[in-house]
């Protein structure tokens, strides 16, 4: 099936001459919830704004639901629902008016049946006739939200739709966007909080500095990048490993206090046993062993942090 | 077209007049009141007519002129500003409307206001004064034309404008002068010679001058030249606004 969007040597340079996207390419699939991973200006605004028609491109093609990005913008853009990272709204405006509006200003005929289903979907029912400003910040954000479904979309761009909000809010934002998911609708995340990406991510991208470093499916990522540390803690303070352990990958933590083993869950022999029989053999007291797995978030930090060291 | 867009702009836009209802009416009918008390009772009473017209009516059409004016340069550099101002352009700017739906959407809304203005204080000096109104044709064509030619201007003002001060610095350091220069309280034939011939680089002159001969059939300038004038206006706004948008100037990054 061909992607819906398809973004092909997309570039963009400022007028003050900061080159925001590097030759991006990407492809996304209908149906499916891409996290787009990256640090702070990074330019993952700058890639959503030009999808959707709030920037114009330097260079490269877009296109969305096989409608170019530019030439046919109109086929383009009502494909798409955007949720923008800050919170702009009309605070003097009712819930309902302003979900109409947005309807509307996508063509769509008025559908009342249809905006009090996307109101309900998001429990905004209530509050149809309350302004704006009465309502909490939760509240706002999904208005924000009902005003991008509005038009029914076939795809949803979320900028940081959980920048800044609490546990309970962010939780909440997490159920709509299974909801979303569950009824076909494609995903466009933006975020830095990569614990969002690992539980909502069916595939992962992550920009840096305006480049792709990598487009994977998530699982995969995890599979492939993910290694597996071992920490033995102990009860006494060693100066070095001992030799029943010598030459088997393990290190001495740095206070003498600990013995740390990475290795690789999908590899046939993980080695465990081995380290462990050692460890008895050596006679050491133990206080505490753990494993941890590594997270998205230690994956992420390693490209981003080659990257610097490339560029170094 | 995407006339769905377009309704769904205008009808926001009149919402919100209408949600200030009061404000919107209030203000000129107690403006335009006094404006009569001053210029129509106190000094009117001294000067009774001009070319056969009495003093009072005669000022009538330059008041609703005026108004018009600000009220379309505001409405309209507001209407686009506010959005700006608070970041729902990006709703704007991602929906599938081009630019021209745009400004038919806000501009069509911004004009319609001041022609409702501009109406009730028709209605408001009919209290006053006897009026008179020979061309209401023509009448209803010039506040159109001046309505929305201004509001195009507004518009261009709200994209161009960083701040609420340099919002309000063209209508209050241009339209405001232009208009009290423009003749709408007196005749300029009434001026000296001199200052005649400098009254006719005044744009506003000509738009007074036609709308008041819809009213008594005199003007001071011919009819046609008054309509080429705001033709040509409008046309300017209209190349302005194109070149701006194909730039993406202020509102594209």
């Amino acid at each position: 099936m061909a992607p819906i969007i398809s973004i092909k040597g997309l570039e963009k340079t400022y007028d003050n001459g900061f080159q925001a996207l590097k030759s991006v390419d990407l492809d996304i699939e209908e149906g499916e919830v891409l996290a787009l991973l990256g640090p702070n200006g990074a330019g993952k605004t700058t890639l959503i704004s030009i999808v959707t028609g709030m920037a114009n491109k330097t260079a490269g093609s877009v296109t969305v639901g096989g409608y170019d990005s530019v030439r046919d913008f109109r086929q383009a853009r009502e494909l798409i629902g955007l949720v923008p990272q800050e919170m702009n709204i009309e605070v003097f405006e009712k819930v309902i008016a302003t979900v109409r509006f947005s309807r509307g200003l996508f063509g769509k005929p008025r559908d009342d049946a249809k905006i009090e289903e996307v109101l309900k979907s998001l429990t905004l029912w209530d509050k149809r006739d309350n302004k704006l400003r009465e309502l909490s910040g939760g509240m706002k954000r999904r208005v924000m939200i009902a005003k991008a479904l509005s038009h029914e979309p076939r795809i949803l761009f979320l900028d940081e739709p959980t920048a800044g909000v609490d546990v309970e809010l962010r939780k909440e934002m997490w159920e709509v966007m299974k909801a979303l998911k569950a009824a076909g609708v494609t995903i466009i995340l933006t975020t830095h909080y990569i614990e969002e990406a690992e539980m909502m991510a069916d595939r992962v991208a992550v920009i840096s500095k305006g480049e792709i470093l990598l487009v994977k499916e998530k699982d995969e990522l995890m599979k492939s990048l993910g290694k597996k540390v071992l920490t033995i803690e102990l009860d006494q303070t060693l100066t070095e490993v001992p030799p029943d352990l010598a030459g088997q990958g393990v290190e001495l933590g740095e206070d003498g206090k600990s013995l740390i083993y990475s290795y690789d869950t999908a590899a046939p022999q993980t080695g465990i046993t081995d380290i462990l029989a050692g460890v008895r053999a050596s006679g050491l007291k133990l206080s505490d062993i753990s494993t941890h797995q590594s997270s998205l978030e230690d994956i992420f930090v390693g490209l981003v942090h080659d990257q610097k060291e490339d560029a170094a | 077209m995407n006339w769905t867009a377009i309704g769904a702009i205008y009808k926001f836009e009149m919402a919100r007049t209408f949600r200030s209802i009061w404000q919107s009416v209030v203000s000129p009918v107690v403006s335009t009141s006094l404006y009569f008390v001053v210029f129509g009772a106190a000094i009117g009473s001294r000067i009774e007519t001009v070319e056969g017209v009495d003093y009072g009516a005669f000022i009538v059409p330059g008041l609703m002129m005026l108004q018009m004016l600000m009220q379309s340069v505001t409405n309209a550099a507001l209407g686009i500003y506010f959005p700006k101002f608070i970041g729902t352009i990006y709703e704007l700017l991602s929906a599938p409307v081009s630019t021209k739906e745009i400004v038919i959407g806000y501009v069509g809304a911004a004009a319609t206001k001041s022609m409702m203005i501009g109406l009730i204080i028709l209605a408001t000096a009919a209290l006053f004064v006897d009026l008179q109104i020979q061309h209401p044709v023509a009448m209803l064509a010039f506040m159109v034309l001046t309505c929305f030619s201004f509001s195009l201007m507004g518009f261009i003002i709200g994209i161009w404008a960083g701040n609420f001060e340099q919002l309000n610095l063209i209508p209050m350091l241009v339209i405001t002068p232009l208009v009290f220069l423009g003749g709408a309280f007196y005749s300029i034939s009434m001026l000296p010679e001199t200052w005649q011939t400098i009254a006719l680089f005044n744009p506003v002159v000509y738009l007074v001058s036609g709308f008041r001969w819809s009213f008594f059939g005199l003007s001071d300038v011919p009819v046609g030249l008054s309509l080429a004038a705001i033709a040509v206006f409008l046309v300017i706004c209209l190349v302005a606004i194109n070149a701006i948008f194909r730039s993406g100037w202020k509102i594209r990054t």
